[in-house]
């Protein structure tokens, strides 16, 4: 019982208090990019949530019985350290899971494909996915944790672009100077935000 | 230049020779054609790095290196890199060159390396690296595309030490670690703004900074 609520507070704190997009940063270019239509951050906030879910946990493997200093012990070779090729497996395994993400959805739900199948491609170079993937390595998560956190990780990025694209929506019948067009407000706005997620900060659990 | 053979076409760039276009490649990310500010490349660790000027320096110097090298490699096999696969092929590239900054970092500059955490591994999700190696060093020669790396690497540095050198000031009251505002002026009553060191005093400061450099050299965004 006990473990099910520790990984219950994982989850509300990676979505709300530690969101990885406004305090970490991470995923901030296709936030920026993809967030002037609301359909657009729905479809691409899917697609994360649904990437993190997958790669987080096929790291934590690859990490936990492969790279890990100690890692190759099951193959007879505990003195073996790979943690120096972490970058480029994580990344790597990333790229893969995201083509096959596409076949997949391809195959089984075209629907679904034509939504999301422009921003399959950009989840490769997000860096919330790879973000999170390094936080679980760094912080010593074991595979339930990972798990809950790919998952949370990515509906607190999601629910941040869904509420700027609303925002923005708003934004285009406001007269913002010209200089402050486009990224200069739109950074404003979620800098207010970021003040606002602060709130959740007092938060126990 | 005697013999017709030899004879350099006039419009070809000359190799190491910094004429005016090979200066603009350089010099243009600077301010007009700024990654950040205008491209819209590379936010996520231009903020989170900005603390302090120590980190942001370094982590504008391992960038700058990164996209340097990535540029010559990707411009070197740009002719034999299959269109299909070119993403992984440059994902590859860049992971590795970012390994080998990370294994410097850890090896001399340890604190540092500590500080900067995950955000050394995050250079490969940059978006500077993979928009400069599709943009410019798959259609352009090594050198050219070396300074095209320098030039958006300095570029992104000096958004990073004007941002963290605002950030430290106001928020800490230290530049480099060193105090800078009076014991006297703190009993006066003067207080370090702790929302500077905060996430949204970096996204606010990186609005005003990109609304002052817009408003100065006139850029307009379509919405």
């Amino acid at each position: 019982m006990e473990a099910l609520t520790d990984l219950l507070s994982l989850a509300v704190r990676s979505i709300f208090v530690e969101n990885i997009l406004l305090s970490f940063f991470l995923g901030m270019c296709s936030f920026l990019a993809c967030s002037k239509k609301v359909e657009t951050a729905l479809g691409l906030g899917a697609a994360v949530i649904f990437v993190l879910t997958i790669t987080t946990p096929a790291n934590w493997l690859l990490d936990n019985f492969l790279l890990k200093e100690g890692a190759l012990s099951w193959a007879g070779m505990p003195e073996v350290d790979l943690s120096f090729l972490s970058f480029i497996t994580f990344i790597a395994v990333i790229a893969a899971m995201v083509q096959l993400v596409e076949m997949i959805i391809d195959r089984f739900s075209p629907a679904l494909y034509n939504q999301l199948g422009i921003f399959l491609p950009l989840i490769a170079v997000n860096c919330a996915i790879l973000g999170a993937s390094l936080f679980m390595q760094e912080r010593e998560y074991n595979f339930a944790e990972a798990c809950v956190f790919g998952t949370s990780s990515g509906t607190g990025w999601a629910l941040a672009i869904i509420a700027m694209s609303a925002i923005r929506y708003k934004m285009r019948y406001s007269h913002v100077p010209n200089g402050l067009k486009g990224l200069g407000i739109t950074m404003l706005m979620t800098g207010l935000m970021a003040i606002a997620f602060l709130a959740f900060g007092g938060i126990e659990l | 230049m005697s013999s017709p053979a030899t004879e350099v076409k006039s419009d070809a760039p000359p190799l190491f020779v910094f004429d005016k276009k090979t200066r603009r490649i350089v010099t243009d990310p600077f301010s007009e054609n700024n990654p950040i500010t205008v491209q819209v490349l590379g936010i996520c660790s231009a903020l989170a790095v900005t603390t302090q000027m120590s980190t942001a320096l370094v982590m504008a110097s391992a960038v700058t290196a990164v996209v340097c090298g990535s540029n010559v490699v990707i411009s070197l096999i740009r002719n034999w890199i299959p269109p299909q696969i070119r993403i992984v092929v440059q994902l590859s590239v860049i992971a590795s060159l970012v390994i080998i900054v990370d294994q410097f970092l850890q090896a001399y500059l340890f604190d540092v390396s500590k500080q900067l955490s995950v955000f050394v591994g995050l250079i490969i999700t940059n978006c500077i690296l993979m928009g400069r190696a599709e943009a410019f060093a798959m259609a352009n020669p090594p050198w050219q595309s070396f300074l095209d790396g320098l030039g958006n690497g300095l570029g992104y540095g000096i958004i990073l030490v004007t941002i963290s050198f605002f950030r430290e000031l106001l928020g800490s009251g230290k530049l480099f670690g060193f105090k800078l505002v009076p014991a006297a002026l703190y009993e006066a009553g003067y207080a370090n703004m702790g929302l500077m060191v905060l996430a949204p005093g970096a996204f606010i400061l990186l609005g005003l900074l990109i609304w002052a450099q817009r408003t100065y050299t006139g850029f307009v965004e379509e919405t």
